[in-house]
């Protein structure tokens, strides 16, 4: 086990790594000089110095990743030339806002998935099933940007119950907050209903045919109690693994929904610096945001294999 | 058996999900003859696979000869029909400038169709022949190039798309294409790689290699037909997952610009300065659009799925 958490450290660390030297030779990718590219119109003598200490760019290419991932470890992720805004700052305002969302929508999308599947597993191929599975089958086709501007269409347009754009923070109450996210969420929740859905009920319907089950029915325990302590339990794991797979949509999904309803999450920020030509606030989020990425989804799959053995062993 | 393909398990993680290793028992000679099985089996694959294969040719030809076809230009204004409703004269209404919804869908789906469709068959070239290879000789190459898709798979790819592309201006399809081709090859080589793994062991493979047979007509004649159904099963789940992939960059303003618009960017007007409100229909019908061509991949590909009793496993 040691050496297995060992291996995977490893691998999460190179990753890392690989993603830090992709981010930075973004910057190499601009034409001309680099530093006049960056500052654009903001080309001073004073700001490029500033450049040139955040970014190194007059050294050697070893020692100008050195010297930006050495800032990076200080927390100096660079600032906006256009906003004098740091990359830090916007990251402060950014993260809780998507925290919330993926958290909200997550939270509907397994409310709505678990009972769904277990209605449906419980009477396979009948009515319930039938409709669940061909719906979530459907749910599968509608991509955020298509999902999105839908339910605006409906709850935002025709039945005015929420905003359609704009955000609440939680300092300003929760009821204004959450209506300003209970859309977003439902938009993003689509696609993990679908994926979560699908997995578990494939799943509780292997776990139901199981011998320990018909064990269980047989000392006449109550089916609610079977599915809940019996079933439910070892078909959990595939949920895990699933949350694992829905985080690259749910990471694709969120950016749409940030900028279809105007959240000033990190893929709003990130579209609104790349319209800018911000490159370093795009260098930094980009960064942070494809760290976060792998690190979470290391997270679940260590989690997965801390739960399951029979993973660690395949 | 020096160069023997060896039964190496897989290692397992539920960062992508994919198809491979056939659970029924398609060895033997029966293996060598996919093509009089494809028709004889189970009757065909049934009606509904059939509509969305029509459906989803249908598409590419109206994109294909868009030009040629009784449609408007997609970016003429008609300053006569500001956004109109579906009428004789334009078939799906206009939009807030004008321009005709029907043109426009079928010109911008050109865009969609292409990034769908190019970096997967790129991809199925690129990843395949490399699964093909990875998978029958384990050796250091294979660990290699597993390692390889293993880093290219755990970027997160849209993220990775746009920044290159702040950077790496301007945009263009064909920029567009490689870098979606590098995020399809990792997966169809995982995907490819996997099933020729769990075909490499199997004693018709022995049988033909016992006989003689050379590495290249065991790759092709042997391995290759039972890889097949597979990679066209997840080829065709790429291909939606590509064109929801566009279709967000488009969303965002980050594909193809002005003036070639995409669905992305059609669907992101109709969302724009109350155009919900006063117009729905622009943003409806690229996403309907979106909707049925997914559907019927979607289809196909789970249709493929049971038909060949492939079975979904963690990569």
């Amino acid at each position: 086990m040691l050496r297995f958490t060992a291996s995977r450290l490893v691998q999460l660390v190179v990753i890392c790594f690989l993603i830090s030297v992709f981010a930075f030779l973004l910057v190499h990718l601009l034409p001309g000089n680099p530093a006049r590219t960056i500052l654009g119109p903001n080309y001073t003598p004073a700001n490029e110095a500033v450049l040139l200490k955040q970014l190194g760019l007059n050294k050697g290419l070893v020692a100008q990743y050195g010297t930006w991932v050495t800032n990076i470890f200080h927390g100096n992720l660079g600032a906006s030339f256009l906003t004098k805004q740091t990359v830090t700052g916007a990251l402060s305002v950014a993260v809780p806002i998507d925290l919330e969302l993926i958290v909200v929508s997550q939270v509907l999308a397994l409310l709505v998935a678990i009972p769904m599947a277990l209605f449906a597993a419980l009477r396979p191929n009948r009515a319930f099933d039938r409709v669940a599975t061909t719906s979530t089958f459907a749910m599968l086709s509608l991509p955020t940007f298509v999902a999105g501007p839908l339910l605006v269409l409906v709850f935002a347009v025709t039945l005015k119950w929420v905003p359609a754009t704009g955000f609440n923070r939680l300092s300003q109450g929760l009821g204004p907050n959450l209506k300003s996210v209970i859309l977003p969420s439902v938009a993003l929740a689509i696609g993990s209903v679908t994926v979560y859905y699908r997995l578990l009920r494939a799943d509780l319907i292997a776990t139901l045919q199981e011998d320990f089950v018909t064990m269980a029915r047989s000392k006449g325990l109550s089916t609610r109690y079977i599915l809940l302590r019996h079933v439910m339990r070892p078909s959990s794991f595939s949920l895990l693994a699933a949350a694992g797979i829905s985080i690259g949509t749910l990471f694709t999904g969120a950016f749409v929904v940030e900028i279809l309803f105007q959240l000033p999450g990190i893929g709003f920020q990130l579209v609104q610096a790349i319209y800018a030509n911000d490159y370093l606030v795009v260098q930094g989020m980009a960064l942070v945001a494809a760290v976060a990425f792998v690190v979470v989804n290391f997270g679940i799959d260590f989690l997965l294999t801390i739960l399951d053995p029979r993973v660690r062993r395949a | 058996m020096p160069d023997g393909p060896s039964t190496v398990t897989e290692t397992s993680s539920p960062l992508a999900t994919g198809i491979a290793g056939p659970v029924g028992g398609r060895g033997g000679v029966a293996a060598r003859l996919p093509a009089s099985g494809l028709l004889s089996r189970k009757g065909g694959l049934g009606l509904t696979f059939w509509i969305c294969a029509s459906w989803v040719v249908f598409m590419i030809l109206l994109a294909a000869l868009a030009s040629v076809l009784p449609i408007k230009a997609p970016n003429f204004q008609d300053y006569s029909a500001v956004n109109v409703g579906p009428t004789a004269h334009h078939l799906l209404g206009t939009d807030d400038l004008g321009r005709d919804l029907l043109s426009r869908v079928i010109f911008g789906s050109r865009v969609s169709l292409i990034i769908g469709f190019a970096p997967i068959l790129a991809g199925l070239v690129i990843g395949g022949f490399a699964g093909l290879l990875a998978g029958y000789r384990s050796g250091p190459a294979d660990t290699v190039l597993n390692a390889v898709s293993f880093v290219l798979l755990a970027f997160p790819a849209l993220l990775a798309i746009m920044v290159i592309e702040a950077f790496w201006k301007p945009v263009s399809l064909l920029k567009l294409t490689v870098m979606f081709t590098f995020v399809a090859s990792p997966l169809l080589f995982r995907v490819i790689r996997a099933t020729t793994l769990s075909f490499a062991s199997r004693e018709f493979v022995l049988a033909a290699r016992a006989t003689g047979a050379k590495t290249s007509r065991l790759l092709l004649r042997e391995l290759l037909p039972n890889v097949v159904p597979a990679a066209v099963s997840f080829a065709l789940i790429g291909v939606a997952i590509a064109i929801v992939l566009e279709g967000s960059l488009a969303f965002l303003g980050l594909s193809i610009g002005l003036p070639t618009s995409s669905l992305g960017n059609i669907i992101n007007d109709g969302v724009n300065s109350n155009n919900l409100q006063l117009n729905p229909f622009i943003a409806l019908w690229p996403s309907l659009y979106i909707f049925l061509l997914l559907t019927a991949l979607n289809l196909m590909a789970d249709r493929l799925r049971s038909y060949f009793d492939l079975r979904e496993v963690t990569l």
